[in-house]
């Protein structure tokens, strides 16, 4: 294990982190507020820190893939403990496992909060956690390393540990470049939404502010009603916003380069296709509550892109929506988007991988000497993929169910257990029940808290970094 | 530049990581899946999986917009087809490894009917290294032109040298030397050394010259150049066959010991000049007998690494001579450099090597008709090869009529296989084959006059 390497980028994390903490800052200067001192203090930290670790660059620079491992993981452990600073100095949020949690609910791009008003809190916390979506949403060492010279397949690695799906393809030869591609895909979208929102007749802060939580698919928002507040036409551009980034981002590239079939691939058509037949399905079922059927399709619209994405937005309370509804929205929850998007869940590729191989399954059982290959888009999926997409699975099941235990020492329902489980794992943001769109997660206890920040991270950064940091094997020589 | 290698052995591989490090854009292809995947997470290269021989294949892995194909797979032909396709399907420069002698020694005819612009002999290669390293151990840098007839040679001039205090021209007069002086380094200063220029001690002196002109060059000069007169030689390869070629060429003894009687027959054959011994070398009465501890330099080529490696250290143990020794596994080389066997050889690098270095001249070239390029001094003077078409300014004109860049020097000419260092009355025609070195880049010919 190459200890100094692990350590200098963590320090390079201190140093962008520092820099993600300006925004805040700018905002508390305009907005005229004393979070301003917190902002600007953390930020000093963090840059002194990283500057002190990074200083002298380490002799052996080789990273293997266990480093790359833990890197992302630590990293993400590091970027939540100091992002959790301005809440507790602020007194926003004053205590630790409050704080952390809204911390790591942030760069996971969950959405969930403790926080029971939000429309009180100052102006630059509210942008601090927006922000932390975005960061969050594509990942932060994506970031750092479209900047940092790190070299060759070292790099590669950490995409690999960080980028959400089962496999990571490049877009160009260099892992660098690509990060900067993505990078600058994400930066338009958001633009581009931001833009809209304006021209929708928000405030600037405010569409900042949604289309830094949009484009992460994070789902923390400035009211307490969430989007609930805002006229349809908003409702309808973030709906079309939140599918968008829910879309594998390679699919712009080969859109931007006239490349219409790469782009659509089979997992984009089948989140596209799950989405409008659960869309359908759920503006029928509501239909009874809104008697209206342009409300209802809005509604549900809304709700299943943000669901899907796991964004988390919400309109309307969909706790109160009938029972078929609301078991729809929590297996979409599961689904989740793209891989190669921001949003978190399952991800659609996963699924129909697991659906094809559970059919090849079946067809081996008829013809036992069968040779058969899983392909996608005409394309092989190789034989590792599969093995680690069914390891996933079942690694996703046991973290759970261990969850699911756990938080039923707190004594609720188990609708609101298991929903507040699967929405923290699947990065979605609400539950159902006591964690519903209209509630917050500050009812449960300081423990149970832990268990979902865990969670959240082990969802957002698809199990196995979070698992691997936990496993003796990483650290033996 | 965008580059596509075809083949993720370890020649290939080789030259992802080397590419990669000198900034181009890289894409593999190979047939199996872990190798590509490999490559491509080793070295930050872009992998596509699939037969690189196909249309469809080279348009996933982006030959539209490539610069150069580099076909490196196990299969001669599998790389010809490669090459062939990418000429069509995109706008690309082709590179083919070309291991059967049969298609090598068709390289200027696939290179000039097929459009591929280099097609490299692993072999040949190799054998051009060894020849390197048993003809100039003490020169600092040696590249070759027109296929090896011309060379481009560096070396110190030493104390006490004839050369010392004589001018540029009086090489031919006084020393009745057939080469050309390119340039002269003297402390951090570089001169196109011309006419009067006299040489000092300690000077840094580029020639060009035909290889039997340098070494007369050499022995006048009192240059001491260690280069052994006889060479034994153990296997009976391909690579054997060209190194012997090479070596008669340069006036060096070549000895060949093989257990195979047939390939002894073979050699004998069609290596004249050479003393071929049916033997195994393995047996040490057999190398004493033809004289291992007398011999100029000792090189072990069989097929068998091991056996190379055995050879050469028991050639170190009884002779004086130099040691070649080829292998051609790579993945040990930092155990076998710890048995200071003098040279050690790994074809797949040289071709490796090979490779890049055109690469790096073609970069240099792009939008040009340089046919080859070197750097004479690093980042000052180069040398580069054209070859004279129809209707060029320069065809017909004796040079001394031309009026030329003062910067410039006309190197030498390849006419019909022969070199014609150039002098005043010489003329270029069409079809020739010209080397210029010049202190800026050049892309025409026609920038060499003075307009």
């Amino acid at each position: 294990m190459n200890y100094r390497m692990i350590a200098n980028i963590l320090g390079w994390l201190m140093i962008f982190e520092s820099m993600f903490l300006a925004v805040p800052t700018i905002a508390a200067a305009v907005f005229w507020e004393s979070e301003f001192f917190v902002f600007l203090g953390t930020a000093l930290f963090c840059l002194a820190a990283g500057l002190l670790i990074t200083r002298k660059k380490p002799a052996n620079t080789v990273l293997y893939s266990r480093e790359g491992f833990v890197i992302v993981s630590l990293s993400w452990i590091v970027l939540s403990l100091f992002g959790s600073i301005p809440f507790m100095l602020s007194g926003a949020i004053p205590s630790f496992v409050d704080a952390l949690f809204e911390a790591v609910s942030g760069f996971s791009t969950t959405g969930a909060t403790v926080i029971t008003d939000v429309e009180v809190m100052p102006r630059s916390i509210l942008m601090w956690r927006s922000f932390t979506h975005w960061v969050g949403g594509m990942g932060v060492l994506v970031f750092i390393m479209a900047f940092l010279p790190l070299s060759g397949g070292q790099n590669m690695h950490i995409m690999k540990a960080e980028s959400p799906g089962p496999s990571v393809s490049k877009l160009v030869p260099h892992v660098k470049t690509t990060a900067m591609l993505l990078y600058s895909i994400y930066f338009a979208l958001t633009l581009i939404m931001f833009v809209t929102l304006m021209i929708g007749g928000m405030d600037p802060f405010e569409a900042l502010n949604t289309a830094f939580a949009t484009g992460g698919t994070g789902g923390m928002g400035l009211k307490n009603t969430s989007m609930g507040g805002y006229p349809a036409h908003i409702q309808i551009i973030i709906t079309v916003f939140m599918v968008l980034f829910a879309i594998n981002f390679n699919s712009y590239f080969f859109i931007i380069h006239a490349k219409f079939r790469e782009a659509f691939t089979t997992e984009v058509l089948t989140f596209l296709a799950i989405a409008a037949a659960a869309t359908t399905v759920i503006a029928f079922n509501i239909n009874g509550i809104y008697n209206n059927m342009s409300d209802s399709f809005r509604h549900s619209a809304f709700t299943v892109a943000s669901i899907m994405s796991t964004t988390g937005f919400s309109t309307e309370d969909f706790n109160l929506w009938p029972e078929l509804s609301r078991s729809l929205i929590v297996m979409l929850m599961f689904v989740g988007g793209c891989a190669g998007s921001t949003s978190g869940g399952i991800k659609v590729s996963r699924i129909l991988i697991l659906f094809k191989s559970m059919k090849k399954e079946l067809e081996l059982l008829v013809h036992p000497k069968q040779v058969k290959k899983i392909n996608i888009d005409g394309h092989p999926i190789e034989h590792e993929v599969v093995r680690s997409v069914n390891v996933y699975m079942v690694g996703y099941v046991l973290v759970f169910a261990v969850s699911m235990v756990i938080l039923a020492f707190d004594n609720m329902d188990l609708i609101t257990n298991f929903t507040a489980v699967a929405s923290a794992m699947n990065n979605v943001g609400p539950g159902l029940e006591l964690a519903g769109p209209a509630s917050n997660f500050s009812i449960f206890s300081e423990p149970v808290k832990l268990v979902l920040i865990f969670d959240m991270l082990t969802g957002r950064l698809e199990l196995f970094p979070i698992l691997l940091l936990l496993s003796p094997t990483t650290w033996k020589k | 530049m965008n580059i596509i290698i075809v083949g993720c052995g370890k020649v290939g591989q080789t030259l992802a990581q080397l590419l990669n490090e000198e900034g181009n854009d890289i894409t593999v292809i190979d047939m199996n899946p872990a190798k590509v995947n490999e490559t491509a997470a080793r070295y930050d290269v872009l992998g596509v999986v699939g037969n690189g021989a196909t249309h469809l294949t080279q348009q996933e892995a982006g030959i539209k917009n490539a610069d150069l194909l580099i076909a490196v797979t196990g299969s001669d032909e599998l790389n010809l087809l490669c090459c062939l396709i990418a000429k069509k399907a995109g706008n690309c420069h082709t590179i083919a490894r070309v291991r059967s002698p049969q298609y090598s020694s068709e390289a200027p005819y696939l290179k000039e009917e097929l459009g591929l612009a280099m097609v490299i002999n692993p072999e040949q290669a190799a054998a051009a290294e060894i020849a390197r390293v048993l003809r100039f151990p003490s020169a600092m840098k040696i590249d070759t032109f027109a296929k090896g007839r011309v060379e481009l040679l560096k070396f110190k001039l030493p104390e006490g040298s004839p050369l010392e205090g004589l001018a540029v021209k009086e090489i031919s007069t006084k020393l009745h030397c057939d080469v050309l002086v390119c340039t002269v380094e003297r402390g951090d200063k570089a001169y196109i050394a011309k006419g009067d220029f006299r040489f000092m001690e300690k000077d840094v002196i580029s020639i060009i010259a035909s290889p039997k002109n340098a070494s007369n060059f050499f022995k006048t000069i009192k240059y001491k150049m260690n280069s052994v007169k006889d060479v034994m030689i153990v296997g009976g390869g391909n690579i054997t066959h060209y190194l012997s070629e090479i070596l008669d060429r340069a006036g060096i003894g070549v000895k060949i010991i093989e257990k195979e009687q047939a390939k002894c027959e073979e050699l004998a054959e069609k290596l004249q000049f050479a003393t071929v011994i049916n033997g195994d070398a393995v047996d040490q009465q057999v190398l004493f007998e033809e004289g291992i501890e007398s011999a100029g330099a000792f090189v072990a080529l069989t097929n068998l690494d091991e056996e190379n490696i055995l050879l050469s250290l028991f050639a170190k143990s009884v002779s004086s001579g130099k040691l070649v020794t080829k292998v051609n596994r790579i993945d040990f080389d930092d155990v076998i450099r710890h048995l200071e066997l003098d040279t050690v050889i790994y074809p797949k690098n040289i071709t490796a090597e090979t490779i890049v270095r055109y690469v790096r001249a073609m970069k240099n070239t792009i939008g040009s008709n340089v046919e080859t390029l070197y750097s004479v001094i690093k980042g000052k003077v180069d040398a580069a090869e054209f070859i004279i078409r129809d209707n060029s300014p320069v065809a017909g004109k004796p040079l001394m009529e031309m009026k030329l860049k003062p910067s410039i020097l006309v190197a030498s000419i390849l006419r019909d296989k022969k070199v014609i260092i150039p002098r005043g009355g010489d003329t270029i025609e069409v079809g020739d084959s010209v080397i210029i070195v010049s202190d800026f880049p050049l892309h025409d010919i026609a920038e060499i006059l003075d307009i």
